[in-house]
């Protein structure tokens, strides 16, 4: 198997690595380098379970490959908390029970990160489209579309 | 007690860990020299094993073994042990670990390929020969309870497992005497359950101690303990099972898996660790599904809508094994008259051997198909009759004065069934109220100027919750004077992490922070049993609130002993023991834990035992019963057949609310896969047995974009059966969802539409149904 050097920013820091050329990010990331934050719930790009930012983006880390993120920013659920403080988003999730078993919570992190520094005064209903690929067995979503509404409304942007 | 967080809607302690990917899953842990499995399984749904050819495959890059089960001959051999003996079941119908002669489902595991990567270990898997001997296979249960049919399994004499009857009561005398009498079959159909977390298993044999540790992904980590010790013929107590963070269960992971045993097995013979994590394709061919049933009833009522007695038949999809025993149609029959006073109940299952993944309980387990059938026949009286639907309910439900109420039917253990408290025709008025049914043709005739079709579905439950025998839970004061209460009981999401943590800090008078919660590790509490059956806030509860009444009592009476004050005149709060009402005079629990604790030479205080500790087990004799009505409008397209759940509202009672919290949580969730259950989720295969849906582009689960938000009311009718007076609420939410759901669908297509039979629907259904009725022309 050929494997290749990569450079990338992950969570802020500048990291190199190597993966083989097969490797999907999402598996590079939880067993290359040990961030076992991101989940793996389908590996075909439907669950949402491993979403994790790439430059900006909200990208499933099972329909990428590991060597296709040389030269780019990463960012996983495990760079959302600064200095042992859970990110407004993240507080939201526990204040409104946004999470049951934490199986699918990473990516639903990614997710709304992504969405709502793009929109930061969504409705509940962009809210829900903007998870609509990212599956919960548990919540029934309630709490999750509660959530970001809360997050986005304690960033002051929110009427 | 101070009741400070019992019943208070505090957030959980286990979401810090779990929202920064610090979870921990069971393929979240790595082990140096650990191997990874892949499974060879079997491609046919029928078939008998000619030979496994691995030559290939193990010559490959970074294949270590591939074992099949005779390599496991001199470990262990046989079928695995019966989870659930049943006396109508003498021969158990479970898998061995690895599969012997004959494949009796598609993705049936056959061969288990050990490399140095999983990625390896795939393709070693990919490699491996099978030349399997097709036979005739039989995917539907209805086609395989027929004479004739091909038979699931070539030993057994016929696809008919077992016969099981329930009921009581002369039908026939009620029948005879009855005003009416109506014949309806049902297709409930077979579902997926769909943790997010598939399943999973690492296992390592330490070379010290020969303990064989499984971290497993299980609701009943202590039943794999059990079982693979009797299967290994090894003492329990050098078998260590953990289940850390699970990603969500709903049934199918309380099952011991063949996997489970493969994986130890091969750690056992390679001596090195071994790692298997299920992959979404396999938990689509590999992992237990459910719901799948056929039943003809007939119901007899009375002229003013009273429902008085029902009889039938049910064909049972059992798929190809029993792994649970009959535990899946002993709950379906468990489940009748749910909330209905029946004169009599006469019905008998069949359960068929398929060649299909086998079914265990999901969510639910067969409750959710009782309801559906209840509830479908009180709206097919009512429009029999052209009455109200809540009228057939209200005349026909067991009233709040009747209660404690035996229904006639048996409990497993063969105790009579009785519902201990309740007022379901209260819920039914309050759910009514709440959804503005008297409102809701003025909102069916706005929706119709928009050009859709509103509908209003209800529907109502009883839920058998408390599952005995018991959990048990020790509860432990550190000489730090924290808490430390371990218990059997797992979790899979639930938080139980929290809500046992609540029980323990108001019992004893401590912050919640300063309380953890150990779950389901065997190493570090002796006996449990399974999270299944909403069960755990009832066994286990009841046992953490017993255990820290103990040490409550202890340190009360240490105290008492120090301060020479009498027992009434102390409290527990703020950590420490104090005296009523004289602020300074203390003695904190962390000091008594520590004199507790001892000092060499040193006696006692008052020849007291030592640890500021205790152990108890609730025994749960007598079931708990939660109920819940349920009412939503549905709105449907009439230009494409799609059904959208706009509004979803429950009355849900299931006792004392320990948090509302995560008690909220739990009945959305439900309804959500129940919603799924009425709308998107199927699992098909073909005639040969070939599942058809094996990714998610085919098989459909609910989304945030299609799901209404869901409103929810309690009620809180204390249980008298057990001392926090709790009753279950894991499964409350889905058990009436589908039938609410399609109660609303058949509503909005109108008073021509056919009786609605089935789920899920779909969209071109939807479409034939409207033609049908005539309701697409008139919208
Ligand atoms: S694991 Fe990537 S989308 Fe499901
Ligand atoms: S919290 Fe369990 S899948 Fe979302």
């Amino acid at each position: 198997m050929s494997e290749r050097h990569l450079t990338f920013t992950l969570n802020g820091e500048r990291r190199e690595a190597s993966a083989e050329t097969r490797t999907h990010l999402a598996d590079f990331l939880r067993h290359g380098l040990g961030l076992t934050g991101t989940h793996v719930g389908c590996e075909h790009g439907v669950c949402g379970a491993c979403t994790v930012i790439v430059d900006g983006a909200p990208v499933r880390s099972c329909l990428m490959l590991a060597v296709q993120i040389d030269g780019c920013t990463v960012e996983t659920v495990e760079g959302l908390a600064t200095g042992g403080q859970l990110s407004p988003l993240q507080q939201a999730f526990a204040d409104h029970h946004g999470l049951q078993c934490g199986f699918c919570t990473p990516g639903m992190l990614m997710t709304l990160e992504a969405f709502l520094r793009v929109t930061p005064s969504p409705t509940q209903q962009d809210v829900r489209i903007a998870i609509s690929g990212n599956t919960c067995r548990c919540t029934g979503y309630q709490g999750i579309v509660e959530a970001a509404l809360t997050a986005a409304a304690a960033k002051g942007s929110r009427p | 007690m101070s009741a400070r967080y019992f019943g208070a809607a505090v957030t959980r302690v286990e979401d810090p860990r779990l929202l920064t990917g610090r979870g921990r899953y069971v393929d979240d842990s790595e082990f140096p020299g650990m191997l990874h499995a892949a499974f060879v399984r079997a491609s046919v749904a029928h078939g008998r094993i000619r030979s496994v050819d691995t030559g290939e495959a193990s010559g490959m890059p970074g294949v270590v073994a591939i074992y099949t089960m005779a390599d496991f001959a001199g470990i262990a051999q046989g079928q695995m042990p019966p989870m659930a003996p049943h006396p109508l079941l003498p021969t158990p119908i479970t898998y061995h670990p690895l599969a012997v002669e004959e494949v009796r489902h598609v993705g049936e595991a056959i061969a288990i390929v050990l490399a140095d990567d999983r990625a390896r270990a795939e393709d070693a898997a990919a490699a491996v020969s099978l030349d399997i001997e097709e036979l005739p296979a039989v995917a539907d249960a209805v086609l395989a309870s027929k004479a004739g049919a091909p038979r699931a399994d070539s030993k057994r004499p016929s696809n008919i497992a077992a016969t099981m009857k329930a009921g009581f009561s002369d039908c026939g005398a009620v029948f005879a005497k009855a005003d009416h009498v109506l014949t309806e079959r049902f297709d409930i159909h077979r579902g997926g359950c769909h943790s997010m977390e598939c399943r999973g298993v690492v296992a390592s044999v330490d070379p010290h101690s020969d303990v064989l540790t499984l971290s497993t992904s299980s609701q009943s980590p202590y039943m794999v303990r059990r079982h693979l010790a009797t299967y290994l013929n090894r003492d329990e107590s050098q078998i260590h099972i953990m289940t850390p963070d699970v990603g969500g269960g709903f049934g199918p992971k309380a099952n011991v898996y063949p996997e489970e045993f493969a994986v130890a097995l091969a750690a056992l013979k390679t001596a090195r660790p071994v790692k298997w994590i299920e992959d979404r394709q396999e938990h689509f061919v590999a992992t237990t599904q459910q719901r799948g049933q056929v039943w003809t009833l007939d119901v007899a009522f009375d002229h003013d809508g009273r429902m008085r007695a029902i009889r039938g038949h049910c064909v049972h999809d059992n798929g190809a094994y029993a792994p649970y025993g009959l535990i899946l149609p002993a709950t379906a029959l468990a489940s009748f008259p749910g909330p209905y006073a029946l004169e009599a109940l006469d019905l008998t299952i069949d359960v068929v051997l398929t060649n299909l993944v086998p079914t265990s309980p999901v969510r639910g387990a067969c409750r959710p198909n009782a309801a559906f059938l209840l509830e479908r026949l009180a709206d097919r009286i009512a429009r029999h009759l052209g009455i109200d639907r809540q009228e057939v309910r209200r005349r026909s439900f067991v009233r709040a004065d009747q209660m404690p109420y035996s229904t006639g039917m048996k409990a497993r253990d063969g105790s009579p069934i009785s519902y201990d408290s309740g007022d379901y025709i209260a819920a039914l008025d309050l759910v009514l109220h709440k959804i503005d049914a008297s409102g809701f043709q003025a909102r069916r005739a706005a929706a119709a100027k928009r050009g859709k079709l509103l509908g209003l579905g209800i529907a109502s439950c009883v839920e058998d919750t408390g599952l005995g025998p018991f959990e048990g839970a020790s509860v432990r004061v550190t000489p730090a004077g924290k808490v430390v209460v371990s218990t059997g009981a797992s979790s899979q999401g639930q938080g139980h992490r929290t809500a046992l943590a609540q029980i323990a800090a108001d019992a004893l008078g401590v912050d919640l922070n300063d309380v953890r919660v150990e779950t389901a590790d065997t190493s570090k509490f002796p006996l449990g049993m399974s999270t299944i059956a909403s069960r755990i806030a009832v066994t286990a509860g009841s046992s953490v609130e017993l255990a820290s009444q103990k040490v409550r009592a202890k340190a009360i009476a240490f105290a008492s002993h120090k301060l020479e004050v009498g027992e009434q005149d102390l409290e527990l709060e703020g950590g420490a023991v104090r005296v009523k009402g004289v602020p300074g005079l203390n003695v904190s629990l962390s000091e008594i834990s520590r004199t507790l604790a001892g000092n060499v030479g040193m006696s006692l205080p008052g020849a007291m035992e030592p640890d500021l500790a205790a152990t108890a087990y609730f025994n749960s004799t007598a079931l708990t019963f939660a109920y819940g009505a349920n009412a939503c409008e549905v709105e449907i397209d009439p230009e494409t057949g799609d059904v959208r759940v706009v509004r979803y509202v429950v009355v849900h009672d299931c006792g004392k609310l320990i948090n509302p919290l995560i008690v909220d949580g739990q009945i959305r969730g439900g309804v959500v896969h129940g919603i799924g259950n009425a709308l998107f989720e199927r699992m098909i295969y073909d005639e040969a047995g070939q599942p058809l849906t094996t990714t998610y582009a085919d098989y459909l689960l609910p989304l945030a974009s299609e799901m209404p938000p869901i409103e929810i009311h309690h009620m809180e009718t204390p249980s008298p059966r057990n001392p926090i007076g709790v009753k279950g609420a894991g499964e409350g939410g889905t058990i009436p969802a589908a039938a609410c759901v399609i109660s609303a669908v058949e509503n909005a297509l109108g008073s021509n539409a056919p009786f609605i039979h089935l789920h899920p629907i779909s969209p071109q259904q939807v479409m034939k149904w409207l033609e049908l009725s005539g309701s697409a022309a008139q919208a």
